[in-house]
């Protein structure tokens, strides 16, 4: 009778500009997919994303990407799980940004990288197919 | 250092493991619990819950700043509604809670509902318990409430705050329907808009009214108007609810035993229920029968789930 995890995924939007248009979309997606998601909105630096994640204990964290914060955000972001030793925790992008950057990105440790343009459907099914809920936690005595 | 160790002082990474581990119900973390138990009962636990939209994301927020203030570490657990459709939910709460990510006195733990009535997720008292023994001093519970569910947030919050706005005639209603009784503090949020002050009048009345059968004992319910996002009447709500808390815990009432004894009941009977119709599934499978089957029979008026469950009952518990 017991349930079967449930995959919870932070969605942010790192960077300073305003809208959050597409990380809505993405959430709700994510959602009807049977996700558990925490909406965290925009104005995120990677230092309250990577708290928030690793406080949520998520599997996936999806950044929504504008106006070039990845080139920042991203490694930061990366390099913070690591501190923290949540490098466990998988981190994939989307949105708009030049195509040129995604080896860059993938070579940092993003999973994956959805162009601009990708289904809703191909994202949600590729997290279905990617990210497994972490195992849990034993009382080791 | 061992998980109880690392959960009683205050590593963020396995606290936030061991709160989905019991979300999810994975066996494991009841032992876990089980062992953090003795280092419960220091923390003090406020329950917000009004309808959707009313500020209580963005009274949490303000409140806890307070908490901080007053240097006090805080826990708070938000939870918002599963979609009963897909059975995911989107988790918002934290939107309103932004200052607070980086500051290590303050645990955020969003929630679903995950099918449980009542506004609560059905881990929660488990959740509030590990954030207790990782020596959270206060516990913020801020759930949805719909009507008469708000009624369970009332058994595990050691106050609780129901949260109103100006002109919410429907909420007005649900509370004179019978939750005017969980209430120790009423807020009217929102006080920036038109109407407060009826509605400040409204909720007096309300609270005369049921004054002869409430369960307050001599408390008196405080109303507070509060203008959550510019933090107007925080320190007056703060007031409220410490002064709530030095009334259940004066010396001349047992009120705070009656707290706490009301809150190990509810715990309990949910743990026995949930062991017993646990252990009763899997008898039933291991004694070859199937679930699905009996509920075939009950379809097909083979037989129906009375004589089933006295069947199930005389064979387990003879
Ligand atoms: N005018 C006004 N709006 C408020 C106040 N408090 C919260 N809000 C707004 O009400 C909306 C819902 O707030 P939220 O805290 O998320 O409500 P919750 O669903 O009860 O948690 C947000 O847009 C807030 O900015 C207030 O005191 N005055
Ligand atoms: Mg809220």
């Amino acid at each position: 009778m017991e349930n079967a995890r449930k995959l919870r995924i932070l969605v942010a939007k790192p960077g300073l500009d305003g809208h959050d248009r597409g990380a809505r979309v993405v959430a709700r997606a994510f959602r009807d997919a049977g996700f558990e998601v925490i909406y965290t909105g925009c104005h995120q630096t990677p230092e309250q994303i990577v708290s928030a994640a690793i406080q949520e204990d998520v599997d996936l964290i999806g950044l929504s990407i504008l106006s070039g914060a990845h080139t920042y955000s991203f490694p930061r972001i990366m390099e913070l799980l690591r501190e923290n030793d949540a490098e466990d925790i998988a981190v994939i992008g989307g949105g708009i940004f030049p195509l040129e950057d995604i080896p860059r990105l993938k070579e940092i440790g993003i999973k994956e990288i959805f162009e601009p343009g990708a289904k809703l459907q191909d994202i949600t099914e590729w997290v279905s197919n990617s990210i497994r809920p972490r195992r849990a936690v034993v009382l080791n005595r | 250092m061992d998980i109880i160790e690392l959960i009683v002082s205050g590593d963020v990474r396995t606290i936030a493991r061991i709160l989905r581990d019991i979300d999810d119900e994975i066996p494991s973390a009841r032992d876990i619990l089980r062992e953090l138990y003795p280092h419960t009962g220091n923390a003090f636990v406020v329950g917000f819950t009004g309808s959707p939209g009313v500020g209580k994301s963005a009274l949490v927020d303000q409140i806890a700043i307070k908490y901080r203030k007053e240097e006090k570490t805080v826990g708070i657990l938000a939870v918002d509604p599963t979609s009963p459709f897909s059975g995911g939910a989107i988790l918002g709460d934290r939107i309103r809670m932004q200052r607070h990510f980086l500051d290590p006195g303050v645990f955020i733990r969003s929630l679903a509902t995950r099918g449980h009535f009542g506004g609560l997720s059905k881990s929660t008292n488990d959740m509030v318990n590990v954030l207790d023994a990782a020596g959270k001093d206060v516990i913020l519970v801020e759930t949805v409430g719909v009507g008469q569910d708000e009624v369970e947030i009332a058994n595990s919050a050691h106050t609780t705050v129901l949260v109103t706005v100006p002109g919410m005639g429907d909420d007005i209603q649900a509370i004179k329907a019978g939750i005017m009784e969980i209430g120790n503090i009423f807020v009217v949020n929102k006080a920036d808009r038109e109407g407060s002050r009826k509605t400040v009048r409204e909720l007096m009345n309300l609270i005369e009214l049921s004054s002869r059968n409430r369960n307050n004992g001599d408390w008196d319910p405080q109303i507070v108007e509060t203008e959550a996002i510019k933090g107007r009447g925080i320190d007056q709500l703060y007031e409220a609810i410490e002064k709530h808390k030095n009334h259940l815990r004066s010396a001349h009432t047992d009120k705070w035993r009656e707290v706490l004894e009301k809150r190990a009941r509810i715990q309990l009977i949910g743990a026995i229920r949930d062991e017993a119709l646990k252990t009763i599934l899997e008898r039933i499978e291991g004694h070859g029968d199937s679930l699905d089957e009996m509920v075939q029979k009950v379809v097909d008026k083979e037989s129906d789930p009375y004589t089933m469950v006295q069947q199930i009952l005389d064979r387990e518990f003879k």
